[in-house]
């Protein structure tokens, strides 16, 4: 009911706009076309003036109310990340000077010079030193952008720290799952026709004994802070993207085709809720590349933490090995039973 | 028609006599005929994206609330009167598509390009008629297969309008990649047909068809606009229907090109291997990021035109504006995988694409600051069309700005795919061509219609959108520098982008209130091409182009008698103190140079 209120007022609106409208041309006519021509000029040029400052005052106050809630209002959570904010300012500074001043030039120009009997226009047709003058000057702005930008780059996209920790993500309609390379530092090959919904969400290979001790879970990707991760991308299914924010990070899961990412976790995720000011705070992985109708929901959780947190928390894990062959599990068989590896497993653990 | 006997004597169409209502208006070899059916499908299609937009957009600012209504005319995709993740995706999908293929490439550069380009360089018509009424009919018939596509079982397609496979390919990996997907490639190949029989048209036109004096130099800025848009879309559009081949191969005949170690979900493992689904995204960009430019090129060319008569002073820098649209159609070219960033590009190829991409942003700053230059000492009438032209400037400066922070690929490895790339491309590929396009069609309605559209409601139709329109896209971009993702359907389970709740509905409220002033102009439109203002004047903007040469409603044939000659460029306006001097007229004696 309420529905068609609405659209019986907007038609409302809508007949009483276009009567007016249409009067406004009656009046026109016998005000004499010219006449009417020159006072909808004026109001028009005022108009320009007026939203000029009313979109400059908009700008301002827009910022007032938002900027509080963008990331910028606290530290990136990555050392690398906190070289993205910094160039991030710098290229406000230089285009948002571009933006008052020719926006300011613009409606300047159209009020200043809108329609006037007494003004003879100028017939201005070209001139190559403007036109020299700005070409050089943006293409100085932007070189320094470039350098600055690429410097960055290289270091984002190259090789990881040697003694960045290795982390393999890998993204699926529509969740996350973490492997860890375990005691021998190694991930163990996987295939994905191997892949069981069930016991082998990674398809790996059995056969190959480095996957004997990789650890596999859903729940979080633990990471520690002040220590580089480098983390392998991959995909089971479509196009995902591993996106984080608060890092100011983000790398395409592609299937077939694995992606790294590195970057320096700065603070613990208790060190950011204090931070933030928000008890709720968690470093979320979002989805960024459209995957399918859960796309929105593909959210993975990053849990930063000390060493010694780590180094308790990896204790508990166990290898995914045993999930599949909960025969070979140690903790389930006679000790008679278990093998060299699962021993060496434990005297890591 | 009373030009016919005389277009008849003048033996220069075979078109001229004895049109019936099906020859006149449906199957219409006259370009201003197809130029209009091509305005008019169109505007239909933005009107029908806008509304999907609306949609989307009432879920995004109200995900708590229900409208009944929704559920009457979506049924079971809006369950309850609350939209489903599958027709949001649908809806977000077809938006995209329609608003960037159907409205502003077809509906902007189909409509100007057909309308402008006989009747500004003097050709009495396309160098081709035929292939220029095939060229709408092929859009014709990609717009309908895309609308029956709406009406399929499984939906329309739902992942993006960019279409990446695996997504893509895969109908067990999302309902729309069904037989939503095959109805959208088709008509996608259709409409690549379209553009290609157009584009050829007019680069056919514009080089042979000139008339007399009409140097390439003597060219109005939308004719060089246009025609670089017709030489950017004919080299690329093949490249994405390519793409779209492959596309099919791998989703009907079991081949590999895009497809490589896939599990889906309650199907398992799928035999294809080697393929890579970056490929793809290579070949749909290579067309993806000219067609940005095919859409914004004919707007900026119109744009120039528009600001310089209403300045009643000469385009600044002439030659400078040519070069800088030929600057940037040929960057158009070397900059596509800007856009591929994030997906584990050689860094090196990455850097070049910076340098590359942030190369534009020179002929871009050229354009601008040529423009300024045109309005200051000039004696400005703020016509609608003027208005738009201003505002486009204003959009374009705004949104390309923020190309700047994209295209830097240290900044977009944060930005890519949140909220500030929405910002960003709506602000400058969307709204300010659409601006383009308004502009374009308040000053040239006389011409197409011999009828004034009613001013006061052009002047609403101007600063409700325009404050509507960054009202809309401008706080967006906080959103993005909070990393809020794209083509989210809702935000209420992410602790990091759940704050903007009362911003996005602020956003709906306002996008529904513009979409509702476009109607206003529909309105105004539809209207006033039966009971406007009738055009009393040959040359109502004063203005020195061909086009107003012609008759108030020119025939097929556009000139009656012999088509003028040309004497100079198009933009002496307030030479040696006189208003204006149209391109007809011959040099005089101790007239200045400039």
């Amino acid at each position: 009911m309420t529905m068609y209120l609405t659209i019986a007022v907007i038609i409302l609106i809508f007949i009483v706009i276009f009567q007016i409208a249409k009067a406004s041309e009656y009046v026109s006519v016998l005000k004499g076309e010219e006449t009417s021509r020159k006072q909808n000029n004026k109001i028009n040029g005022f108009l320009m003036v007026a939203f000029l400052v009313l979109g400059l005052f908009g700008v301002w106050f827009c910022n007032e109310k938002l900027f509080g809630r963008t990331l910028l209002v606290h530290d990136a959570a990555s050392v690398e990340g906190a070289r993205v904010d910094s160039m991030l300012w710098v290229t406000l500074a230089v285009t948002g000077i571009v933006f008052i001043g020719t926006q300011i030039v613009l409606f300047w120009f159209a009020f200043k010079y809108q329609e006037s009997d007494k003004r003879k226009v100028y017939f201005f047709s070209h001139s190559n030193t403007l036109e020299v003058v700005w070409t050089i000057i943006p293409a100085i702005a932007l070189t320094v952008l470039v350098v600055i930008g690429l410097r960055n780059w290289f270091l984002f996209t190259g090789e990881a720290p040697k003694n960045a920790m290795v982390v393999e993500i890998t993204g699926k309609q529509f969740g996350w799952i973490y492997r860890y390379p375990g005691y021998d530092g190694a991930f163990g090959k996987k295939y994905y026709k191997n892949i069981d919904a069930a016991s082998n969400t990674l398809g790996l290979i059995w056969e190959d004994e480095l996957t004997h001790d990789d650890v596999v879970t859903e729940q979080a990707m633990y990471l520690v802070k002040g220590k580089p991760v480098k983390l392998v991308i991959n995909s089971r299914d479509v196009i995902h993207d591993v996106g984080l924010s608060q890092f100011r990070l983000k790398m395409d899961a592609v299937p077939g085709i694995p992606t790294t990412m590195w970057f320096t976790p700065k603070y613990t995720t208790a060190e950011m809720k204090e931070i933030t000011g928000n008890p709720n705070f968690a470093y979320e992985i979002s989805c960024d590349q459209m995957c399918g109708n859960g796309h929105y929901s593909m959210k993975g959780i990053i849990e930063v933490v000390s060493q010694e947190e780590y180094d308790l928390w990896m204790a508990k894990q166990k290898p995914y090995y045993f999930a599949a062959f909960p025969e070979k599990d140690p903790s389930n068989a006679k000790p008679s039973d278990s093998t060299k590896l699962v021993a060496k497993t434990m005297a890591k653990n | 028609m009373s030009n016919e006997a005389v277009l008849h004597d003048n033996h220069s169409h075979e078109h001229a006599h004895h049109d019936t209502f099906i020859t006149k208006y449906v199957f219409s070899q006259d370009h201003k005929m197809i130029a209009k059916q091509f305005l008019i499908t169109g505007m239909i299609w933005a009107v029908l994206g806008g509304f999907m937009s609306v949609l989307f957009r009432l879920q995004l600012g109200y995900p708590d609330s229900s409208f009944p209504w929704m559920e009457d005319l979506l049924g079971k995709w809006a369950k309850g009167g609350h939209i489903t993740p599958e027709a949001y995706y649908a809806l977000v999908t077809t938006h995209g598509t329609v608003l960037v293929f159907f409205v502003l490439t077809a509906g902007l550069s189909g409509t100007f390009a057909n309308f402008l380009i006989p009747l500004q360089i003097g050709a009495r018509d396309m160098a081709s008629p035929f292939m220029n009424m095939l060229s709408y009919w092929f859009f014709f018939a990609a717009s309908i297969i895309m609308m029956s596509s709406f009406f399929v079982q499984t939906g329309p397609f739902s992942g993006g309008w960019t279409a990446y496979p695996p997504l893509s390919a895969l109908g067990d990996a999302s309902p729309g990649s069904k037989s939503g997907m095959d109805l959208w490639i088709i008509s996608m190949a259709l409409f690549v047909v379209s553009s290609l029989l157009g584009g050829l048209n007019y680069i056919a036109t514009i080089l042979n068809m000139r008339t007399k004096g009409m140097s390439m130099t003597r060219l109005p800025l939308t004719i060089w606009a246009l025609f670089f848009t017709a030489v950017l879309g004919v080299l690329s559009f093949p490249v994405l229907l390519s793409g779209f081949i492959l596309l099919i191969f791998d989703r009907n005949f079991g081949t590999s090109f895009y497809l490589s170690d896939i599990f889906v979900n309650g199907v398992g493992a799928l035999p294809n291997e080697g393929g890579s689904a970056i490929l793809f995204q290579h070949l749909f960009w290579f067309l993806g990021h000219p067609e940005v430019y095919i859409i914004l090129l004919p707007a900026m060319g119109m744009v120039s035109e528009i600001l310089s008569v209403n300045s009643r002073k000469p385009i600044f820098g002439y030659m400078a504006m040519i070069g800088s649209l030929f600057a940037i159609a040929i960057l158009a070219f070397l900059v596509w995988a800007h856009h591929m960033f994030v997906t584990g590009l050689n860094p090196f190829l990455g850097s070049v694409f910076v340098l590359l991409t942030l190369l534009i942003a020179v002929p871009s700053a050229i354009k601008v600051f040529n423009w300024l230059t045109t309005l200051w000492r000039g004696n400005i009438r703020f016509t609608p069309g003027m208005l738009f032209a201003i505002g486009f400037v204003s959009l374009f400066i705004s949104g390309g700005l923020t190309g700047i922070w994209l295209g830097n690929s240290a900044l977009d490895i944060h930005l890519h795919d949140t909220y500030f790339v929405v910002a960003h491309f709506h602000i400058v590929m969307g709204v300010a061509s659409m601006f383009g396009m308004f502009a374009g069609i308040y000053h040239w309605f006389p011409k197409m219609y011999g009828k004034y559209l009613n001013n006061t409601l052009g002047y609403i139709h101007f600063w409700v959108t325009i404050a509507g329109a960054y009202m809309i896209f401008w706080p967006m971009h906080y959103e993005g520098l909070a990393g809020m993702p794209r083509r989210y359907y809702d935000f209420s389970i992410w602790e990091s982008f759940k704050q903007f709740q009362d911003l996005n509905r602020f956003i709906s409220v306002v996008s529904i209130m513009v979409f509702a002033v476009q109607l206003l102009f529909l309105f105004n439109f539809f209207y006033s091409i039966f009971k406007g203002r009738k055009v009393t004047t040959l040359n109502p903007w004063k203005s020195n182009t061909l086009e107003w040469t012609t008759p108030i409603n020119p025939g097929h044939g556009n000139w009656v008698g012999e088509i003028p000659e040309v004497y100079r460029w198009p933009y002496d306006y307030g030479k040696d103190g006189v208003d204006f001097t149209p391109q007809t007229t011959p040099v005089g004696e101790e007239e200045s140079q400039h």
